[in-house]
């Protein structure tokens, strides 16, 4: 650990300079069973015991690939436009350590699953597209565990449940000129890995992780700067802060006359700073060479199109529909296509209501307050899609005024009746009919007479006092608009 | 009964005429391999109550008057390179003295299901590599021929077994020519099959390209039945072949006539000792039994030694990589880190020849050197199978030496490794391109020692291979 921060660049020294920066994402597949063999590709069993002779590397038992995760890393690959190769080859990579019981890893090298994607992102309004290199697949390796355990002070425990689970490694062309550019694009990478029901991306599970290639340049020069990789970054947010300081530690050390190695550093996010790891620990020559004990993978015209039939639609494309179709604002249609259940339970609805835009409001606010409250994700909502819509069309078709509907919609929750049945039950119906509306202004005008001088007097505040009267002998019933703009005329009258 | 006299069909017609029982077979034959086992050091151990348990399951059967299947009753002993669910499986390595597998080799797992009684694992060459049998952590094997002698290598104690008789067939590992050369310096048959054609689930890797499961047995038929046996597809293995798998004892039935046999120029230039004699003669044999003997080129052979070491210990770096102290049964001791316990570890648990293989292939492997050795070798590998499609096209199979010489002494060859893997030369292609071939038995030196012949045939053409074996065998009266 070093004892001193290091110096970081001014603002003026790094105007001078440009970012170039790579991410490397780590995805895990989450496939029935793990990639080579049949165990459950799942967590939180006893250590070692969601195993068998293949994910352990016995001796004399072989790797079979999973069919579900070649169709998963196909979808992945299309949701991230990539090119998906007829033919490609695992490949062994060579390295030891207690987790990888084989000691290689089965994964992919000179030819990928596919390659020659791109993501597209949007920074400060400024649309870009990051280039995708490739993805691959490979298996994971088993956990080290150094505290916890009996004889924790003097032995490491291995657990190799994650053994053979299945991970696509997604390397991007060093495209990003910002931390926020990265960030973006792992935002993206993400929605279109989780859109494509591949994983859950769950970070903080590592069902996602990042390593950042990162170099500076002075701005105008053509040669890219010497690339430091940074791993350890276990959040959106550690992604940010690691890339910046990386890039100002760079920049102070060139401005001082220094040169930037090639090396593999450590985020420390308690101390918001970069360190080298030990050179031996990245020394690796990992003598790749092509798995023996597999064949190739050969992916048909007619299974490409298969899983291709089978994707849905992407969130960038699902935004700009959103845009287009149902006239929403472009911040309304980035938050409700956020998630593909959100996007998905937004789309039912907005058929339900026959007003979009009313739908969006629904979702994006009642609902997601009632969700809230309730401490309830959409999966369990306890009002369907298609019942909101329907919630959401009588407001607009003027059925029901916004208020009762809030009502209802509280009751649609507890008692799980659909709106028109809580309507019917309880006799509410918005009183449309001015007239009447006009006579029982009239009724509470002259009963508060006080009130009314008040008003006159210059104290215009009253006003939501007459409102409110109206709204409660109408039981609620009334348009508060409708009721404020009848009282106001009268008063003034 | 006279266990060492067993075959296949006699084993059969004894079970079936009420002669005898297979527990009984089973018994006879532990008895005679803890008798002569010491001789030999052939097998590193036997396993009574496995073999007794499916002997007694064969009679059940037969009692209920049902198909006890085609190798009911029938001794095999099997290399300790393939796994044994619950029985110790060593590959000869110190690495390994204690480790218990948890399952079962596909073919050990079909033997069984036809009724063959597995009573014993065999000695070998540690992880199967060497030629001699002499890099056992066991120590060596000695050839029940002449006891002073090898019994080849790797699969020294699968051959020496069932020379000896202890066991009617037995199971081998062929990676460069570990089945065909140890069958020919004890003259036994012994088969490495097409690549693919066995399923290697449960053979413990040294070069997995090249690793072949193939059987031994005292005459071709047996071998026939052995592999039809534990042939073809299995998905626990990727690689395993979904060609059918056709008669071949059938096609034992048929006469050689006819048939264009090709013997390569360049395995016959320098072979002029005894073991040149019996191969003369073994064509000569073929000519009078109606085979047509034509010259044949296999232009690339000079350099299957030099592609074979590249390939194959390139592969073994990274199968051995597993025994690194964190599991099974082997760690130093002395190891206070991690970087210790994996260099200490391996540099104890492994014998000489092993550590050399790792090095070499780890050096072939190595950035910088990848393009030159390995990408290479591959290239050359796939010269040396276009050789043999080439030849393939004008004969129907080949006939080639197995070995330069005959079985040598013990510690001869021991500490010259390099003349030790140039005598592996004319079974190295027939690996290299994945084809099957056999070494069958062709006669005796004059000092009495076996010599095989090769037979090589186009991939999955073992009919045609077992039919011209078996009409040699018959004209020369070859059997044991
Ligand atoms: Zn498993």
């Amino acid at each position: 650990m070093p004892t001193a921060a290091p110096p970081l660049a001014t603002p003026e020294q790094l105007a001078k300079y440009e970012p170039v920066i790579g991410l490397e994402v780590h995805v895990q597949m989450g496939t029935k069973t793990k990639i080579f063999c049949s165990c459950p590709n799942e967590f939180g069993s006893e250590p070692n015991t969601n195993v068998c002779p293949v994910c352990l590397g016995m001796p004399g038992a072989l790797p079979v690939l999973n069919r579900q995760a070649v169709e998963f890393a196909i979808a992945a690959s299309l949701a991230l436009n990539c090119q998906v190769r007829q033919a490609s080859i695992f490949a062994r990579k060579n390295y030891f350590y207690p987790d990888l019981p084989k000691g290689y890893q089965i994964s992919q090298y000179d030819r990928p699953v596919s390659e020659h994607g791109w993501v597209e992102i949007v920074v400060d309004g400024q649309h870009k597209r990051i280039g995708v290199t490739r993805v691959h697949m490979e298996d994971d390796a088993g956990k080290n565990t150094h505290d916890g355990y009996r004889d924790s002070d003097r032995y490491s425990y291995v657990d190799l449940n994650r053994c053979g689970s299945p991970l696509i490694e997604i390397v991007s062309e060093p495209d990003m000129r910002s931390a926020d550019e990265a960030y973006e694009y792992l935002t993206e990478l993400k929605l279109a890995v989780q859109y494509a029901g591949v994983s859950n991306c769950d970070m903080e599970k590592g069902n996602l992780r990042c390593d950042a290639n990162v170099s500076v340049r002075l701005k105008g020069a053509e040669k890219f700067g010497t690339k430091a990789e940074i791993k350890n970054l276990n959040s959106f947010r550690h992604l940010k802060m690691a890339v910046d300081h990386e890039i100002s530690r760079q920049v102070a050390l060139i401005e001082s006359g220094g040169r930037v190695m090639q090396e593999t550093r450590l985020y420390n996010p308690d101390l918001d700073e970069t360190f080298a790891m030990r050179s031996k620990e990245e020394a690796h020559d990992y003598r790749y060479f092509p798995e023996p004990d597999l064949v190739p993978l050969t992916i048909s015209a007619e299974w490409l199109s298969r899983v291709k039939a089978a994707m849905p639609e992407m969130p960038s494309n699902r935004r700009k529909r959103f845009v287009d179709e149902f006239g929403l604002r472009e911040y309304d249609a980035a938050v409700l296509t956020q998630e593909r259940a959100l996007a998905d339970y937004y789309e039912t609805a907005a058929a339900a209501s026959g007003d979009p835009k009313a739908a969006a409001n629904w979702v994006m606010g009642d609902l997601q307050a009632l969700l809230k409250a309730e401490n309830r994700t959409l999966e369990d909502s306890p009002v369907s899609a298609a019942r909101l819509g329907e919630l959401a069309g009588m407001v607009s078709k003027g059925e029901l005024t916004g208020k009762m509907a809030k009502d209802v919609l509280a009751k649609m929750a507890s008692t799980g009746d659909d709106a028109r049945t809580i309507v019917e039950r309880e006799g509410l119906k918005a009183i449309s009919d001015t007239g009447a509306l006009e006579a029982i202004a009239d009724q509470i005008i002259a009963a508060n007479l006080k009130q009314v001088e008040q008003y006159r007097g210059g104290k215009t505040t009253v006003l939501q006092f007459f409102v409110g009267q109206v709204m409660k002998a109408t039981r609620g019933q009334a348009d508060p608009a409708v009721a404020k703009e009848i009282v106001e005329r009268k008063l003034a009258g | 009964m006279d266990v060492h006299t067993l075959t296949i069909a006699s084993i059969r017609a004894g079970l079936a005429s009420r002669q005898f029982t297979a527990a009984e077979v089973c018994e006879a034959a532990l008895r005679l391999a803890e008798a002569e086992n010491s001789k030999t050091n052939a097998y590193l151990r036997l396993c009574p109550e496995r073999a007794m348990e499916t002997a007694r399951k064969v009679d059940a059967t037969i009692t209920a008057g049902e198909d006890p299947g085609p190798l009911a009753g029938v001794p095999v002993a099997v290399k300790d390179v393939i796994t044994t669910r619950g029985i110790t499986t060593t590959c000869g390595s110190k690495m390994l003295e204690r480790w218990v597998p948890p399952y079962d080799a596909t073919a050990v797992e079909r033997l069984e299901a036809a009724g063959g009684l597995v009573i014993g694992k065999t000695n070998c060459d540690e992880f199967a590599m060497g030629s001699s049998n002499e890099n056992s952590a066991f120590g060596p094997v000695r050839n029940p021929v002449a006891l002073d002698r090898v019994p080849g290598g790797s699969s020294g104690g699968s051959a020496a077994v069932v020379a000896q008789g202890t066991a009617t067939v037995s199971l081998g590992s062929d990676t460069g020519g570990s089945i065909r050369q140890p069958g020919s310096f004890c003259g036994v048959v012994g088969v490495t099959p097409t690549y693919g054609r066995v399923s290697r689930y449960g053979l413990v890797a040294f070069a997995s390209s090249l690793d072949h499961i193939g059987p031994f047995a005292r005459n071709v038929g047996d071998a026939a039945t052995l592999l039809e046996t534990i042939a073809g597809r299995d998905p626990k293995d990727s690689t395993s072949a979904f060609a059918p798998v056709a008669g071949y004892t059938e096609a034992m039935k048929q006469d050689a006539r006819g048939m264009r046999i090709g013997l390569p120029t360049e395995y016959f230039k320098g072979l002029a000792n005894d073991t040149g004699d019996q191969l003369a003669k073994g064509v000569d044999l073929l000519k009078s039994i109606g085979c047509e003997i034509v010259d044949i080129s296999l232009p690339h052979t000079e350099y299957a030694i030099a592609c074979y070491y590249i390939i194959c210990t390139a592969e073994a770096s990274s199968n051995l990589a597993r025994y690194d102290g964190v599991r099974y049964t082997f760690r130093s001791e002395r190891a206070q880190t991690m970087a210790e316990m994996y260099q200490l570890t391996r540099g104890e648990g492994f014998g000489a020849e092993v550590k050399r293989r790792i090095m070499l292939g780890t050096h072939v492997l190595s950035s910088g050197y990848y393009d030159a050795y390995y990408l290479k070798a591959q290239k050359v590998r796939a010269l040396i199978a276009r050789d043999f499609a080439q030849a393939f096209e004008k004969v129907d199979a080949l006939v080639a030496p197995v070995s330069p010489f005959p079985a040598f002494k013990l510690g001869e060859k021991i500490d010259d490794p390099l003349a030790m893997y140039l005598s592996d030369i004319y079974t190295i292609t027939g690996s290299l391109a994945g084809i099957p071939c056999m070494s069958v038995p062709c006669g005796t030196t004059s000092d009495s020692l076996p010599v095989g012949m090769q037979i090589l045939t186009r991939h999955f053409d073992e009919p045609g291979m077992f039919r011209l074996a078996a009409a040699f065998e018959r004209a020369g009266g070859f059997t044991v």
